[in-house]
């Protein structure tokens, strides 16, 4: 009999109303970059991680557009405050509060995000 | 409600709009019913830019006005209506189609009309006058059908200008100036020997110190073949063009009885007004309190103020103004300001002449040691400088200001010098001050309305603006790109953590950097990847988080979120096998197939996670990246060239290839785009590119600097007949150069405009090898070409590159739904979610 050694993965989680969902596996991001997730109910997420390890995640729609791209934005820091800038059009949205930094009218959603242990 | 008082501008020009602005600024236009009479078919337009009309601006983007402005003034303007008749008696302006308007002021801005010497023939069909753009449309129609060969009469600022614009039409010019020397209001004789030499080296012919006697004229229709001139000779000419000056259009005046001076222009006191208080008259057929008429656009538009002023009762007076020019001509820089011609007592000149190269420096100095004045010819860098500086003692010795950077001279003098209240901008009267209340160049046009007149000083506000202190890239960089550059190769970092850490402003340490440094550090270790010893691949590592998303994906996006893919086809050569790979990719995967500008083909439509299967079938059809989404080697154009084409003198399509080829992956501060023409009839179009390639009989001509786009640039040839290996040896060495120091998003054409020295420097650099950097420029040269993978290849092989090439982390295979596609002929188009203006929360959005 051979036991199969056990493999802790770290995985993503977002939280929706009243629960975490799971996103994907923490080596899946790339420092500096995001990836898109899809809700249960069709919208979708952008997912970032910042290079000291920080987690952040935004509604991936861009306003200005209405395409979905935001998770292939650049992300980066002004004034100790960290940002992604939409790659069509380069308007910069805060990634904690997910106001819209070159136009106070326009947001988007942000979600609360954390790691957490599974086994795999 | 009471009747408001009505105004009558007559002319509906360059001052005539200038006057309209400076009522609305004043609110004027709400105390007022303002009618406009407006001989020309076309509201008020940039005479000024006339000649741009050639290298490509329309009607509309020469308009200076839009029905926008007109119709929120209310003003009521009448086009193709002249005034005809004026009775002051009864105050009536009779217009053409039977318009009768009553004013209580009127304005007349009637500008001028070019001179026509009474020769004989003056009428015949082929004889033109340079004023308007009807003008324009009748040369150019006219040269198209029916000349080949065309004569300026006058070698004034505007007959040069109108040379200039027929030799860009392909006509051989000739120039007949009845003066001795070129120019003769504007430069002296040692200017004119200057500019005769340039003005020849261009390929035009000058006849001066000649007139004209005759048109000749012949065929069934009377028009033009020739000219005599009053030596005895002939001139064999298809098309004359008219410019010997210009006369004011006094006329309306004088029929109404105001006072007119001697040699014409309709008397004005210093507030502009006429021998009848009720009219003003402005711009060119005024003749202002010193008694000139100016035929420049600057003082009509400080009398277009200074009535405005008038009319609100408040202060302004218009007592003269200064006559500086700068040539618009392309390639020749000849610029006089000032009292060019030291007609002041007791000044003195200070002359540097080098008729090797065509330049020619004078200034006027005063007794006390102040700028008078000066004539430019062949380098007129200096000009926003010094005639800013006019009128006060220059901080440097006037010697330093004329001889050429690099002769020995100590720093040029900078904009930091210039006091508060030197004029930068004539056109409209800015001075430094003004200038430096803002921010950004939109920001000083449209506030000042600086730089929106000739253009000519707009180089001299970019140096003055705040970002010239302090040059960084970006909020986290106090570096220049060039810099920046220097910093990566001198001491190997390839990591722009590491870059940031180390070099970043004190803020931006150990933070996330930004969307400006991040893509332009990336480029910069991409080029010196091998030398450093960084990863080649874009998409390796940390470079990943670097690139750009069109470079991170490979692919371009497109509004929808979904890509487009473009193979490179070098030299836009293509088998009919591979036209038919990409036939069928497109058809399997729905994409929606394009010829682009750059001779090859675009493929749109892709979602991100077909990206990959697209490029399998490519790579195996032998494809390879395009690299339409980086920074980076674009097309080489080519033409036919000598293998099928008559005129051919050389294997233009060779060449393109080997270019094409050799400098593919090439990552730079900005694309690169090149084209190889077979001869001298250019149908690559070379001379529009960053490098352009045109054969001659013994080998090569290398053109560099051109840029289409925006801002359209002419390249400057660098060096000719060049060999096939010294042809490349050079081309190495200008990229190279180009990439080590031009600033972050800055194309060829910008980069050779900006350095200081200009071409002549970087062919100083790269042909003479004055800053012994060749053989290194070289050697990074051969790394790239040595360690060139195609990207695309590299990462269908590669399941981790291949991980992200996803719409969803989460469901791998399922597609972005909100990448939707509708029919259009026959093919489809994105079809876009409407979004309303203004701030409709998306779902997955909310608004603030
Ligand atoms: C596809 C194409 C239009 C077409 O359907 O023909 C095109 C499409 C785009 N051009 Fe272009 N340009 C295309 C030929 C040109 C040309 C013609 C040429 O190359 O001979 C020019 C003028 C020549 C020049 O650049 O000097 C041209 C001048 C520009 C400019 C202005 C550059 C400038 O220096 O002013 C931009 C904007 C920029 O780069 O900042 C631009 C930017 C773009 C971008 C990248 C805009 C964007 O960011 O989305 C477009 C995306 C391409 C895509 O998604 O695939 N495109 N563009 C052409 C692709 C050529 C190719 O095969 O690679
Ligand atoms: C090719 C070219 C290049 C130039 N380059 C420069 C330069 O580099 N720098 C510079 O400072 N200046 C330059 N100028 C001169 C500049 O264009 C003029 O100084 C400026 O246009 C004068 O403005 P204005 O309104 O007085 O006259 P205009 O712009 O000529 O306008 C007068 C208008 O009045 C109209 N009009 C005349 N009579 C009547 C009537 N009875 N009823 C109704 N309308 C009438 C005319 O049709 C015309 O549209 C250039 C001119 C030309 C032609
Ligand atoms: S540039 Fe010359 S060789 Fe090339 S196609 Fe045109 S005419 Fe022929
Ligand atoms: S000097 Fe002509 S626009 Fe400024």
């Amino acid at each position: 009999m051979t036991v199969a050694p056990e493999k802790t993965a770290v995985m993503v989680q977002l939280h929706l109303e009243d629960a975490w969902f799971t996103v994907c596996e923490l080596a899946r991001l790339t420092p500096g970059r995001g990836v898109a997730a899809l809700l249960p109910d069709g919208r979708q997420a952008a997912v970032f991680l910042d290079r000291t390890g920080r987690l952040y995640a935004v509604g991936n729609r861009d306003p200005f557009t209405g395409a979905a791209v935001l998770s292939r934005g650049l992300i980066g820091s002004a004034e100790g405050r960290p940002f992604v800038a939409s790659p069509l059009l380069k308007q910069r949205f805060d990634l904690e509060s997910g106001a819209c930094l070159d136009d106070e009218a326009y947001a988007v959603a942000t979600y609360a995000v954390q790691t957490t242990p599974s086994n795999a | 409600m009471p009747t408001m008082p009505t105004l009558v501008l007559v002319g509906h020009g360059m001052v005539g709009q200038r006057f309209l602005e400076a009522l609305a600024e004043r609110d004027l236009t709400d105390t007022h019913r303002v009618v406009v009479l407006c001989e020309e078919p076309r509201p008020a337009y940039d005479r000024v830019q006339l000649t741009s009309y050639f290298s490509g601006r329309t009607p509309d983007e020469l308009s200076l006005t839009d029905a926008g402005f007109i119709a929120r003034h209310g003003i009521e303007l009448h086009l193709g209506d002249p005034a005809e008749h004026i009775d002051r008696a009864t105050r009536t302006v009779m217009a053409r189609s039977g318009l009768q308007v009553t004013y209580d002021t009127l304005v007349l801005a009637t500008g001028s009309y070019p001179f026509v010497p009474p020769v004989p023939g003056k009428e015949a069909t082929g004889c033109f006058v340079y004023r308007t753009i009807e003008d324009l449309l009748a040369i150019e129609e006219y040269a198209k059908r029916r000349a080949t060969t065309g004569a300026v009469v006058g070698g004034g600022l505007l007959g040069l200008e109108a040379a200039g614009a027929l030799r860009g039409l392909g006509l051989d010019t000739h120039v007949v100036e009845f003066a001795p020397r070129l120019m003769p209001v504007q430069v002296d004789e040692g200017g004119g020997a200057a500019l005769l030499r340039t003005i020849t080296g261009m390929g035009l012919s000058v006849h001066t110190g000649v007139g004209t006697q005759e048109i000749l004229t012949g065929g069934a229709d009377g028009a033009v073949r020739g000219m005599k001139l009053s030596d005895g000779s002939e001139l064999a000419t298809d098309l004359v063009v008219f410019s010997a000056g210009v006369r004011p259009r006094d006329q309306l005046a004088r029929d109404m009885g105001l006072t007119v001076g001697e040699r014409g222009g309709i008397t004005v006191d210093e507030r502009c007004r006429t021998s009848d208080p009720a009219v003003y008259a402005i711009g060119e057929c005024a003749q202002a309190v010193d008694g000139r008429v100016y035929g420049l656009v600057a003082p009509g538009y400080e009398m277009a103020q200074t009535v405005a002023a008038s009319i609100a009762s408040q202060d302004g007076q218009f007592t003269g103004a200064d006559l500086s020019t700068k040539l618009k001509l392309l390639g020749v820089d000849v610029a006089s300001f000032g009292d060019a011609h030291g007609a002041a007592d007791g000044c003195l000149d200070v002359v540097y002449s080098d008729s090797r190269s065509g330049t020619y420096k004078k200034l006027v100095v005063g007794p006390e040691g102040e700028l008078l004045g000066g004539i430019l010819v062949g380098d007129a860098e200096a000009y926003g400088t010094l005639r800013a500086l006019t009128g006060s003692v220059p901080p440097v010795a006037p010697e330093q200001l004329v001889l050429p950077a690099g002769a020995g001279a100590p720093v040029a003098l900078g904009p930091e010098a210039l006091p508060g209240d030197a004029v930068i901008c004539s056109c409209h009267n800015v001075t430094k001050e003004a200038i430096q209340a803002h921010a950004t160049l939109p920001e000083v046009k449209k506030c000042t309305k600086a730089g929106t007149g000739c253009g000519s000083c707009v180089k001299l506000i970019g140096q003055l603006l705040p970002q010239s202190g302090d040059k960084g890239l970006c909020g986290c960089f106090p570096h220049t790109r060039a810099e920046l550059y220097e910093i990566v190769r001198v001491k190997r970092i390839a990591s722009y953590a590491e870059l940031l850490d180390a070099h970043g402003r004190d803020g931006a340490r150990g933070g996330e950097g930004c969307e400006v440094c991040k893509p332009a550090v990336g480029s910069i270790i991409a080029s010196l990847a091998p030398t450093i010893g960084a990863g080649g691949h874009v998409l390796d590592g940390e470079q990943a988080a670097l690139q750009d998303t069109n470079d991170h994906f490979l692919a371009n996006l497109q509004k929808n979120g979904s890509y487009s893919v473009v193979p490179r086809i070098p030299g836009g050569e293509v088998t009919p096998e591979k036209l038919i790979v990409i036939g069928e990719v497109a058809r399997d995967f729905g994409l929606y197939t394009k010829i682009t500008g750059g001779q090859r083909i675009d493929l749109f439509g892709a979602r991100v996670e077909e990206l990959p299967l697209i490029w399998a079938r490519l790579v195996d059809a032998g494809f390879e990246s395009g690299h339409a989404y980086g920074k980076a080697l674009r097309t080489v154009k080519s033409c036919v060239g000598q293998t099928w084409c008559r005129y051919g003198v050389q294997d233009s399509v060779r060449m393109a290839i080997d270019l094409e080829l050799r400098y593919r992956g090439l990552r730079a501060p900005h694309k690169l785009k090149s084209a190889v023409s077979g001869c001298g009839r250019e149908c690559a179009e070379a001379q529009s590119k960053d490098f352009g390639v045109i054969a001659t009989a013994n080998g090569w001509n290398l053109y560099v600097g051109g840029n289409g786009g925006a801002t359209p640039r002419h390249a400057d040839l660098l060096a000719q007949d060049l060999s096939d290996a010294e042809l490349i040896r050079l081309i190495d060495r200008f990229l190279m150069f180009y990439i080590r120091t031009a600033d972050r998003l800055e194309r060829t054409a910008g980069w050779l405009e900006r350095i200081e020295g200009g071409l002549d420097h970087v062919r100083d650099v790269v042909v003479h090898d004055s800053l012994g950097l060749c053989d290194e420029l070289e050697a990074l040269m051969a790394d790239h070409v040595a360690h060139y993978r195609d990207e695309w290849a590299d990462t269908i092989n590669d399941p981790e590159r291949l991980e992200r090439f996803v719409s969803f982390v989460n469901a791998p295979d399922a597609p972005d739904p909100l990448v939707r596609f509708v029919p259009e002929r026959d093919q489809i188009k994105p079809d876009l979610p409407l979004l309303s203006i203004g701030s409709r929360p998306l779902e997955g959005s909310v608004t603030s």
